[in-house]
């Protein structure tokens, strides 16, 4: 058993307006331990991108409690679109958290310069991001997250902007430069293959406002990468459960 | 490029050849007006006394030079014009920055601005020459107030409009006020303050001309005011023409900024 980083209990959140009140979270108990690689999944509009905005302080909880077992958790966050700036060259972007905590030491910049050179984007560190195709500017956002070396990452749809093919070699990459790292992360999708090829765990939430529906250890025999693990049979095992607790309806 | 194909060569010939084709008609345009004008009035189909004339025109052009006067009434339009423009510009991107900062200041002088800027600055005219007097502070008081409302209200505007997502990506990076500000607020809005400069010089130029019509001694608008009264349109009409020239000059001094930033910005 591994151990716990995060453990969420009774979780809630209701956003306020003219009209009254939109609970947006009920109730969520979650506890996610090291290393692990959470994906939560759930109908269109559930809360879950809320969830993750919770997570990363950028909104206030409702109620409830979040328990980090680690002192000065970070916390990383992918958004859904890279926001790269298109002022600053690649280096500059993946630095941008560093600057704003406070100075960039020689070693962060080193420390930036081998992620560049490990996913082949070295040779683009002085170029501008509109020079830069969807999947690398993507892949230069994780970059940009993960040059703050967070404890947790959290990615919102971080393929959603991007074409069918793409978004199955970057999930690849993901996969693998939270893995080499030995990050925890937590990633919300709609898509319900990507979740069941990517994961170690997968939340599936229900409707506004939502609760955890259930929750799948995603245990593969081959585990490998996730356009690998695609191929496997408990692929199709766990897409066809999830599949029928989403219960999608047109 | 030296190894530029056929094609590539073709390419740039036909896009060398429109341009010259639309040089040459824009000079043509310029050539039959001024040529026109002048055989209407040479075989005096059109009364000069009132319309005036190119060769007219190019005589009191030359008279006010001689006489060192045109570049005096230059001078001092194009003195009240500057100022203007960059008390204005400081003043506005300063009142904008405040705006953005406190959402509740910008709520609360929201309607207050709306009324300033859309009033008929023109009307309060006659009060401005009764509080600071007839001078060049005047006309400047009167260009300030025709051109700063609007300033405001579209760099605040400009700011306010700043992609969300370079904002929650910065505050998930933990970024403070000030550093949004500076870090994606600004940047991110360079090319819409160099716009804000070219309307700012052209509200200015209005609001200096409109206030050298109401009140001056000197300067491109008193000529034409003066040229008016005296029903001498030569002079009228040249004043006009420099005015022209001036307001192209801006632009263009305008466009070689914005030229100069993009440069330095891209490096």
């Amino acid at each position: 058993m591994k151990n716990n980083i995060l453990e969420i209990t009774h979780l809630s959140k209701n956003y306020q307006d003219n009209d009254g009140e939109i609970e947006a979270i009920k109730d969520i108990n979650l506890k996610i331990g090291e290393g692990e690689f959470i994906v939560i999944v759930g109908p269109s509009g559930c809360g879950k991108s809320t969830l993750l905005s919770i997570l990363a302080n950028l909104d206030k909880k409702s109620g409830g409690d979040l328990k980090y077992y680690k002192k000065d958790i970070k916390v990383g966050y992918m958004l859904q679109k890279d926001s790269l700036f298109p002022w600053l060259n690649i280096l500059d972007n993946c630095l941008l958290g560093l600057k704003i905590k406070g100075k960039v030491t020689e070693e962060d910049k080193e420390y930036v310069l081998k992620l560049l050179d490990m996913y082949g984007l070295s040779e683009f560190k002085n170029k501008f991001p509109n020079s830069l195709s969807g999947g690398m500017r993507q892949r230069v956002a994780l970059i940009r997250t993960l040059a703050t070396k967070p404890d947790i990452l959290l990615l919102d749809e971080p393929f959603s902007a991007l074409d069918a093919m793409t978004r199955v070699m970057l999930a690849d990459d993901v996969y693998k430069m939270v893995k080499d790292l030995g990050k925890t992360a937590i990633m919300v999708t709609h898509d319900i293959g990507e979740a069941v090829s990517i994961a170690s765990k997968v939340v599936v939430l229900t409707e506004r406002p939502c609760v955890v529906k259930k929750v799948y250890d995603i245990n593969y025999d081959n585990r490998s990468t996730p356009f690998n693990n695609r191929k496997e049979k408990e692929f199709n095992y766990y897409y066809e459960k999830i599949w029928r607790d989403l219960d999608v309806k047109l | 490029m030296s190894n530029s194909s056929v094609e590539h060569k073709e390419f740039l010939r036909k896009k060398r050849k429109e341009k010259i084709i639309v040089i040459s008609f824009q000079i043509l345009i310029l050539l039959v007006f001024i040529c026109g004008w002048e055989l209407l009035a040479r075989y005096e189909l059109i009364n000069t006394f009132l319309l005036s004339s190119p060769s007219l025109v190019i005589n009191t052009l030359v008279n006010l030079f001689t006489d060192n006067d045109l570049f005096t009434h230059i001078g001092i339009t194009l003195y009240e014009t500057v100022v203007s423009f960059l008390i204005v510009t400081v003043l506005s991107l300063l009142i904008s920055t405040l705006l953005w900062f406190s959402k509740r200041l910008a709520r609360i002088l929201d309607p207050y601005l709306t009324v300033l800027n859309s009033l008929p600055k023109v009307a309060l005219g006659p009060l401005i020459i009764i509080w600071v007097g007839a001078s060049t502070n005047s006309i400047i008081f009167m260009a300030l107030l025709i051109s700063l409302f609007l300033s405001i209200i579209n760099v605040y505007h400009n700011f306010k409009e700043t992609d969300s997502n370079y904002i929650t990506l910065l505050r998930s990076l933990g970024a403070n006020k000030l550093q949004i500000f500076m870090k994606a607020v600004i940047p991110s809005n360079i090319s819409n303050i160099i716009n804000n400069l070219k309307i700012n010089v052209s509200m200015c130029y209005i609001g200096v001309i409109m206030g050298e019509l109401l009140v001056s001694k000197k300067g491109l608008g008193y000529l034409i005011m003066y040229g008016t009264q005296v029903f001498n349109i030569d002079l009228v009409i040249a004043s006009v023409i420099v005015l022209g020239i001036l307001a192209f000059l801006f632009y263009y001094l305008i466009c070689l900024l914005e030229k100069f930033i993009q440069k330095k910005t891209v490096n």
